[in-house]
């Protein structure tokens, strides 16, 4: 018993089945990412003054994993249209760089980035107590200028003890009344070596920077990581579109393969555009 | 088969063959099939174990509001052995069991229980046959949704088993409460109850999004030869429609599942706003967060998804309705209308659920305005089936009990929801039980109801035998009875001011105590309410019976013993892998019962047209005899 | 050229058909090399001062975009697709509008969230 138009197309819709289901498939997608992205405009738009920070992700990195997704939506495309056109060798080529940019990706993703950022930390400092920190606020040029307060103080964590943390800081809050700590720079700065002891009893609050750090991480590593086990999903698929498997249904059937290959491809294409919309949001805004 | 076949290329001749006599052993025919009549009875069967359990859950509950405080006679004793000591000590409820019964009785009821029954078993083993397709487009997407939805079953009943019991939070799971529960010492921070609901939840939902796509795509491309749009019977429709709901109401509040199942385990905020203070301490949070953007994601889907629990039971009634006056529906285009019109406006009508959340009075009016906008619809739809009615020829058989019953039992159901549906009226009623009363009026004998019609009637289909007639009509006057000594009452309780969730019914609360209505305080009609709870319960005996009897023994029947007209009972009962013999052509519209001049008084869609007919349409060119 | 028929049996057809897909795989590589140059132009724009952040967010996003249209349209070869395809996505644009803005008007209009 054969499905109809599973690879011929239906007359009255001129679509086959999978073309479809795939479609209706993003569309729920959009709905969640949806949800989550009305999350962060809302936690955005709430976020007290200064609590919602900039310039705390690596620019320059996230530009290249935003280029590497770019090409591998391109790689894929390319891929498929050499299935289109009968190419096998080509589509095995096209389809190991879709494969390659895939991993690279997550690979920066959970074995730099998200480390680098567990591996920071970051202390909010009580209301009362941030003019005895000026030194690394600078918020009375800040309060000048129009410009939101500094509530917290970052850095590698030193050392701590029941009373105090030794943080060596950020180039942010060593110099924060220099006007190029102002607007968030595009090759990050390492932290100096300048180190600044905080009482624990001026602090509000101080973690890592892990979800639990602020609403905006907790934003940011929810949406990333949800986007992260999208390209995970895809990667899988597509390898099992490139393994010698699929050279078996290519010769049995090569439109079928084709298809599913265009099918996954318009899946990874979704998932590229959603990181068009998540760097600029995190990385840049 | 059809014309498809043949363009497939570069086929191997030989794997072809195969295919068609390939023996399939026991696990991938019976467990892991793909064919969607299988896949179908297991929802149906899966379900209604579901159902069963959630209503035995509403069963503990009926004696805590009758007696609260008092031990449960014989079973109180060894339920602390099933449900852990902390939930019935001595065989009394503790308020945190009572708590855990409510929330999982609406989740399982609704999540477990009706739409995979309604959608899904239903949907699965009958809209392929009354389309005239094979199968459905995606086989092992199907069964993966299935499977999808055991697991998340599964796991929702084992919350009720791990340390701290089964989630206590409502089935709306309310931030900040949803958020701290089930967390501390002794509680694992994954397999405690609340996290296991958001975990269980997630599987709910892949197993729906995923049979959505597989409903719409085959209701789009499967379609028999000649079964236009506008001859698809009504069930088709309905269920066209809920698949759209589930498939984009579901995602954002899949969304915010994982944003909660995020703060609860990786102590995020995303629903926390600063300064909170759980038992006398503050926690340790970001803050920042807000409770109200759970309410917002949880009611965008929680709306439609009342839509999802009605719309195949009106889809059902439909059919059986003019199976049963021998007569078509009335109305047809309006039906249709109506019930496409109900699933666009369903998307903006959500804050209804959130009148007391102080919302401002533009947008509160918006909301207003929509959800009284989206009765009107539903009153089409209820008034096209009274209408049918009149002038039929009716047979109350077994089906058409329950669903003439639907008919009143869910105009009482709509039509309490209109003073729901204004935010002034709401200020009294919110929380209260005129609300429990409105929404099961509608799902209890109103889907409910439809689900058994629709078992009685497409049992001959699937077996190829009747269940019993005299034990349907056992099972069905005393649960109707019950029915309205259930939730009648509640409408009063709720007006008198008697709040839901509260842990002993009212005994301790004036409002509960100081007046009768009717004869009764407030508190005092629990009795009668739970005494008819427990009796619907034992009502539902005789219907197991019949229908796990009737599988082997019930009466033997051909393969359209309700002469109904629609494409399903042209198929052998039951039918063969592939489903039909010949596959369908549709020559006219799905209701042609009583069709003048003819010597029957039904006439099936693929009953070729005679040139003699007088026809409303010119029927599609191909169609016509040469 | 999303829905062909399926003329693989023919290798002479085919051949014809083989050739038109290769017309589009330039379309393909000039959209990518568009697609890597905004995103450079998106960070530099973040990094010019458009008076308030707000303005900053919009051209962000006017741009993410372009860029996603672009994706869209070409990649996934929306810009030549069936009807049917469009209605599902035009009601989940709606839809999915229609949470952003309620939710937001809702918020607004709350009385005690005075901004």
């Amino acid at each position: 018993m054969e499905i109809p138009y599973t690879i011929s197309t239906r007359p009255d819709t001129g679509l086959w089945n999978a073309k479809i289901g795939i479609w209706l498939f993003l569309a729920s997608e959009v709905m969640l990412f949806g949800g989550l992205f009305s999350a962060y405009i809302f936690l955005r738009i709430d976020a007290a003054p200064g609590m919602w920070p900039h310039g705390l992700l690596n620019v320059p990195v996230g530009t290249m994993n935003t280029a590497i997704l770019i090409m591998s939506s391109v790689t894929v495309v390319l891929a498929w249209a050499s299935l289109k056109m009968r190419r096998y060798r080509a589509y095995w080529w096209y389809m190991l760089a879709t494969i390659s940019c895939g991993v690279i990706f997550l690979t920066v993703k959970l074995a730099y980035e998200w480390p680098q950022k567990f591996e920071h930390f970051g202390a909010y400092i009580k209301p009362e107590a941030l003019g005895k920190y000026e030194k690394y606020l600078g918020n009375e040029r800040r309060a000048e200028k129009g410009m939101e307060p500094r509530i917290e103080i970052t850095g590698h964590l030193h050392s701590q003890n029941a009373k105090e943390y030794e943080v060596a800081l950020d180039p942010v809050n060593a110099d924060p009344n220099n006007p190029a700590m102002d607007r968030p720079r595009f090759f990050p700065l390492p932290v100096t070596d300048k180190i600044a002891t905080i009482e624990k009893e001026d602090v509000e609050r101080a973690t890592m920077f892990l979800p639990t750090h602020s609403a905006y991480f907790a934003s940011y590593f929810t949406i990333t990581g949800l986007h992260g086990m999208h390209v995970l999903g895809g990667v899988l698929v597509f390898t099992y579109m490139w393994l010698p498997v699929s050279k078996r249904l290519y010769q049995r059937n090569p439109e079928h393969l084709a298809n599913r290959v265009e099918v996954s491809g318009l899946f990874w294409h979704f998932v590229d555009l959603i990181w068009i919309f998540v760097f600029p949001l995190f990385y840049l805004l | 088969m059809d014309a498809s076949a043949s363009v497939e290329t570069h086929h191997d001749p030989h794997a072809h063959i195969e295919h068609e006599h390939h023996e399939l052993g026991f696990w991938r025919k019976y467990i892991f099939s793909t064919d969607h009549k299988v896949i179908g009875i297991q929802y149906g069967l899966c379900g209604m174990v579901f159902l069963f359990f959630g209503f035995c859950l509403m069963m503990l509950m009926r004696w805590q509001l009758a007696y609260p405080g008092q031990a449960l006679p014989v079973i109180g004793k060894w339920l602390p052995y099933i449900f852990g000591p902390a939930s019935m000590p001595d065989g009394k409820m503790t308020p945190d069991f009572y708590n855990s019964l409510g929330a999982m009785h609406g989740t399982i009821m609704i999540f477990a229980g009706v739409v995979p029954v309604a959608f899904a078993a239903f949907g699965n083993f009958v809209v392929p046959l009354q389309i005239g397709a094979p199968d459905m487009t995606f086989p092992k997407v199907n069964a993966a949704s299935f499977w999808a939805f055991a697991v998340g079953g599964v796991i929702m009943l084992i919350s009720f088993f791990v340390p701290g019991g089964a989630a206590k939070s409502g089935w709306t799971s309310y931030t900040p409460l949803a958020a701290f529960a089930d967390t501390g010492p002794g509680i694992n921070p994954f397999f405690n109850g609340q996290t296991l609901w958001l975990t269980g939840f997630v599987f709910l939902i892949t197993s729906s999004l995923l049979g959505a796509i597989n409903f719409i795509t085959t209701i789009i491309q499967l379609r028999a030869k000649g079964l236009t749009w506008m001859r698809l019977p009504f069930f088709v429709w309905a269920q066209f429609v809920t698949a759209f709901l589930l498939l984009l109401a579901f995602p954002p509040l899949e969304a915010a599942i994982i944003m909660q199942w995020m703060d609860r385990v990786a102590h995020t905020s995303f629903f926390l706003p600063a300064g909170l203070v759980v038992n006398g301490t503050p926690v340790s949070i970001s803050g920042g967060g807000s409770p109200l953007l759970w309410q917002h994601l949880f009611w965008f889907l929680g709306h439609p998804e009342v839509y999802v629990l009605i719309l195949p039971a009106f889809g059902i009634v439909g059919e059986i309705l003019a199976n049963n006056s021998r007569k078509p529906l009335w109305g047809y285009k309006s039906l249709v209308f109506s019930v496409l019109v109900i699933g666009f406006l369903s998307f903006i009508v959500w804050a209804h659920h959130m009148w007391l959340t102080g919302m401002g009075s533009t947008v509160s009016a918006f909301f207003q305005t929509t959800t009284i906008l989206i009765s009107v619809p539903s009153v089409i739809i209820l008034s096209a089936f009274f209408i049918s009615l009149w002038g039929g020829s009716i047979r109350f058989t077994v089906p058409m009990l329950f669903t003439t019953a639907f008919l009143p039992m869910f105009g009482i159901g709509g039509l309490t929801g209109i003073p729901l549906a204004f935010n002034s009226a709401d200020l009294y009623l919110h929380d209260t039980y005129y609300v429990i009363a409105h929404f099961h009026y509608i799902v209890a004998p109103g889907t409910i109801f439809g689900l058994f019609a629709g078992i009685y009637y497409w049992f001959p289909k699937a077996t190829g035998r009747k269940m019993n007639d005299f034990w349907g009509k056992v099972h069905f006057w005393p649960t109707l009875i019950c029915m309205n000594v259930i939730f009648l009452p509640m409408f009063l309780q709720g007006m008198a001011g008697m709040h839901r969730r509260w842990y002993d019914g009212g005994q301790g609360w004036n409002v509960a105590n100081d007046h009768t209505i009717w004869g009764l305080t407030g508190f005092q009609w629990n009795h009668p309410i739970s005494w008819a709870a427990w009796i619907m319960g034992l009502a539902q005996i005789p219907f197991i019976i019949n229908f796990f009897w009737s599988i082997k023994h019930g009466e033997k029947v051909n393969d359209n013993p309700w002469e109904a007209t629609t494409l399903e009972w042209t198929a052998p009962s039951p039918p063969p892998h592939g489903n039909f013999v010949h596959t369908p052509v549709a020559y006219r519209g799905p209701y042609e019962y009583s069709l003048p001049g003819r010597e029957r008084d039904f006439t099936m869609q693929n009953e070729p047209v005679e040139p003699t007919e007088r026809i409303h349409r010119k029927p599609p060119a191909e169609l016509v005899p040469a | 050229m999303n829905n062909p028929p399926d003329i693989s049996q023919d290798p002479k057809e085919y051949e014809e058909y083989a050739h038109g897909v290769q017309k589009h795989v330039r379309g393909y590589l000039m959209v990518g090399a568009l697609l890597l140059t905004f995103t450079g132009i998106t960070v530099a724009l973040s990094y010019v001062d458009f008076g308030t952040r707000k303005a900053n967010i919009g051209i962000a996003m006017l741009v993410a975009t372009l860029k996603a249209g672009a994706v869209a349209a070409v990649f996934m070869h929306l810009a030549a697709e069936k009807r049917l395809i469009y209605r599902i996505l035009i009601f989940t644009g709606f839809f999915v509008l229609g949470l952003f803005w309620l939710i937001l008007l809702a918020w607004y209009d709350y009385p005690i969230f005075h901004r």
